[in-house]
């Protein structure tokens, strides 16, 4: 059977929102990985974070899982506000200590 | 009574011991009146004992015996046996011991060790007491050592002096040799009868019995234990301890190197006379002579008071035992009680004299003349009339003139072996007899003449010398009186109608018949037959040795060092002890040192060899392992170390320390681990 493109992109199903949350994850990914900031490193988790929260969401409204998707969701981004506090108090006392904030001058557990 | 009473004589100078020794310095003036009032009591009571059994138990005799070890089927008894022989014994014991410890209240004054004195006496004076009453061999040996301990205590009394320790080592070593033959012999005898009493042993012999069936080994039996005679009464070839044991307090040369000690091995003798063999006896009769003769000749040499009567003693104690050897056995014995009398009064008179020297030396402080020697001394005879007088009587008891109590056993010694020669034709042994009856005329008159008469070498010595105190002096007297025939005889010319000659007899010999010495009545007729002949000559030659020592020492007639220089090697000879002691000290004394170096040279050689080679391989194979242990133990060790480090550092690069790093090896990790899971 022929499934044209625009037909496929008109039509939007659970694909297109797990496209969207890879997208997404694989972006965060990308921060968390190369960026040498803390805030940065913080913010690509952030990323990763709401992709999954989109899946959850994405699978809740697709599947039969009912309403838990978004259940799990919401505390996601309770505990992801929740983290961002702790994360920040983390890296503010990092600075503290190391006068920096670039992960690559943080290496005190090196092998 | 014959039974409780010696015990209690045995026991009271055993008490006086135990005091004196524990509680002696916390009692006043040291304890010497107790040890001599417990001495005089025993003294007492033998005296009365002695009188009991002579007068009315002559031919009886008393013994009695508890077991004292129990050994599986072995009984050694602990037993006393009495007779005429003991009951004698035990008097002139307590006699002389009594009156030495009455000399030594004077003599031993302001020692340092007054109260340890007196009890070694005490010591000694129940041991010897011991070997007298004692009824068994085992028991006699036991109270043999302990004399010979009490001797080498109080010959060692002065232990500070190195000659006098020496000097009791000597002595005690020497006897020790005499009595390893002793304890042989008791040991064939006790192998042979299962007993140690002297009865049993001699029934068991009468009966037929041999040890080991020979009678070889009954002579050599009786030898044996002659020869702890031999040690103790110091017979030749043992006879070097005596003179060096001088060394010791004089009192106690008096009481046991003179009067008691050295007679034990003739008491010894006698006790053990049946079961000796006609060649055992003629053995003893020759060493008995050999000492008698070559003691004899020293004495005549030496300088030294109490050196010249100590070869005087072996001589006399030489005689003693030729006598018994001769089987003049009452004669022997009874010289043995008269000999004890004058020589503990010459000893006691010599130290009265070195007493007396060695204060005023001591006043002048003057150390380096020697307090002994007769040269220093003479003209004491004005300064020390009762010493002088009572040393006059002993010299003249033991030189053999009539009325004296020497004159009679000497005589009868004589006779006996003139009668024994008439019996087998020994005529060596009158021969050395009559000799050594002449020399000691001789010395002994030499002895008193330098001492007492004649011009002092130093007047100024000599003025200041006093008289002895009356504790000393009555001691003197009292043996000086005993030394008179009428205690022994009322006979002057013939001791055999005295008491002594009733009360003691020769026992009856109990060997076999082939063996046995002449009997003692054929012994006996003998004796009377030639008893005129050996009287006359025997005065005659004691006389002529007074004679020659006046004309050489007192009219000076005769040249002294002459004589020396016409005797030549002999005098030498005699002078140097004909070289005993050197003789010893080359073959016992270096051959044991010899030994000691042979054994040293194996010890070092040989058996440090062994062990020093198992040290050796047992090092060699330590470092074997050693090696193994830090090569190959240790490598492994290391090797797992080493790898792990490696590993560890290698791996440790993996941690850079930067969290995104570790986060790409978490990501690829899990890419991996999800990849592998899809294809599965």
């Amino acid at each position: 059977m022929e499934y044209s493109i625009m037909e496929w992109l008109s039509d939007p199903g659970l694909v297109h929102f797990l496209i969207v949350s890879a997208m997404l994850f694989s972006l965060g990914l990308m921060a968390v990985l190369s960026q040498r900031n803390v805030i940065m490193v913080l913010m690509g988790v952030e990323l990763i974070l709401n992709s999954a929260n989109i899946n959850f969401i994405a699978f809740s409204r697709f599947t039969e899982l009912s309403l838990d998707g978004h259940m799990i969701a919401l505390f996601v981004i309770i505990i992801a506000a929740a983290e961002a506090a702790v994360a920040l108090a983390i890296v503010l006392n990092v600075y503290n200590r190391f006068k920096t904030i670039n992960l690559d001058e943080i290496s005190t557990m090196k092998g | 009574m014959f039974i409780q009473l010696p015990l209690l004589i045995l026991l009271l100078p055993l008490l006086g011991f135990i005091l004196l020794i524990f509680f002696g310095k916390k009692l006043p003036r040291n304890g010497d009146w107790l040890a001599s009032g417990l001495i005089l009591l025993a003294f007492v009571f033998s005296l009365f004992l002695l009188v009991a059994k002579i007068t009315s138990h002559s031919a009886e005799v008393f013994s009695s015996s508890f077991v004292w070890v129990v050994v599986g089927s072995l009984n050694i008894e602990f037993g006393m046996m009495i007779d005429n022989l003991s009951v004698i014994m035990l008097v002139v014991v307590t006699l002389v011991s009594t009156l030495v410890h009455l000399f030594s209240i004077g003599y031993m004054k302001d020692d340092v060790r007054y109260s340890r004195y007196y009890a070694y006496l005490g010591l000694f004076s129940f041991s010897m007491l011991g070997i007298v009453i004692t009824n068994n061999l085992l028991l006699m040996y036991v109270f043999w050592e302990l004399v010979g301990i009490s001797s080498y205590l109080l010959i060692g009394h002065w232990y500070e002096k190195k000659s006098a320790s020496n000097a009791a080592s000597k002595a005690f070593i020497v006897n020790r040799i005499g009595d390893f033959g002793m304890f042989i012999g008791i040991m064939i005898l006790f192998v042979s009868f299962s007993t140690f009493a002297f009865e049993s042993i001699f029934e068991s012999i009468a009966a037929g019995q041999l040890p080991f069936e020979s009678t070889g080994w009954l002579t050599a039996a009786g030898i044996l234990i002659f020869c702890g005679a031999v040690g103790k009464s110091a017979q030749f070839p043992l006879h070097v301890w005596l003179p060096d044991a001088m060394e010791g307090p004089t009192p106690v040369s008096a009481l046991i190197h003179a009067a008691t000690m050295v007679a034990a091995g003739v008491y010894l003798v006698a006790r053990i006379f049946p079961m000796l063999t006609a060649d055992a006896l003629l053995i003893i009769a020759y060493i008995g002579a050999i000492t008698a003769l070559i003691a004899a000749t020293i004495a005549i040499t030496q300088f030294d008071i109490k050196k010249v009567l100590a070869y005087s003693t072996i001589s006399q104690l030489g005689y003693m035992i030729m006598a018994l050897g001769v089987g003049a056995y009452t004669a022997g014995f009874m010289h043995l009680v008269t000999h004890a009398a004058f020589k503990a009064g010459l000893f006691l008179g010599a130290g009265s004299v070195i007493y007396a020297m060695h204060k005023v030396l001591h006043a002048r402080n003057d150390h380096h003349t020697d307090a002994q020697d007769i040269r220093n001394m003479g003209g004491l005879k004005s300064k020390m009339p009762y010493t002088y007088w009572t040393f006059l009587i002993f010299t003249l008891a033991i030189s053999g003139i009539p009325l004296t109590s020497g004159f009679l056993s000497k005589d009868e010694i004589l006779a006996g072996t003139l009668a024994f020669s008439t019996l087998n034709g020994h005529w060596l042994l009158p021969l050395i007899g009559f000799v050594v009856a002449g020399l000691t005329a001789f010395y002994m008159f030499r002895l008193l003449i330098l001492t007492f008469h004649g011009k002092p070498s130093d007047q100024s010595t000599i003025a200041g010398i006093k008289e002895s105190p009356l504790v000393m002096t009555i001691p003197l007297m009292v043996l000086a009186a005993l030394s008179l025939f009428f205690f022994y005889s009322y006979n002057p010319f013939g001791a055999t109608s005295g008491w002594f000659f009733a009360a003691v007899e020769r026992p009856l010999s109990i060997v076999p018949e082939l063996l046995q010495p002449a009997s003692a009545a054929l012994f006996y007729e003998a004796v009377s037959s030639v008893h005129t002949t050996a009287m006359i000559l025997s005065i005659i030659i004691a006389v002529g040795g007074v004679v020659m020592a006046l004309s050489v020492y007192q009219w000076k007639k005769i040249s002294a060092e002459k004589m020396a220089e016409k005797a030549g090697i002999l005098y030498r000879g005699a002078s140097n002890k004909w070289y005993c002691d050197e003789i010893y000290d080359r073959t016992f004394v270096a051959g044991t040192f010899l030994l000691t170096r042979v054994m040293r040279w194996f010890d070092e050689n040989i058996v440090d060899g062994i062990v020093n080679g198992a040290a050796v391989v047992t090092r060699e194979f330590s470092r074997i392992s050693k090696w193994t242990d830090d090569n190959v133990v240790d490598g492994l060790v290391n090797a797992t170390a080493n790898s792990a480090d490696r590993a560890g550092s290698l791996l440790s690069k993996v941690q850079s320390g930067k969290v995104q790093t570790y986060l790409v090896y978490v990501i690829f990790s899990f890419l991996v681990l999800f990849i592998l899971f899809i294809r599965i």
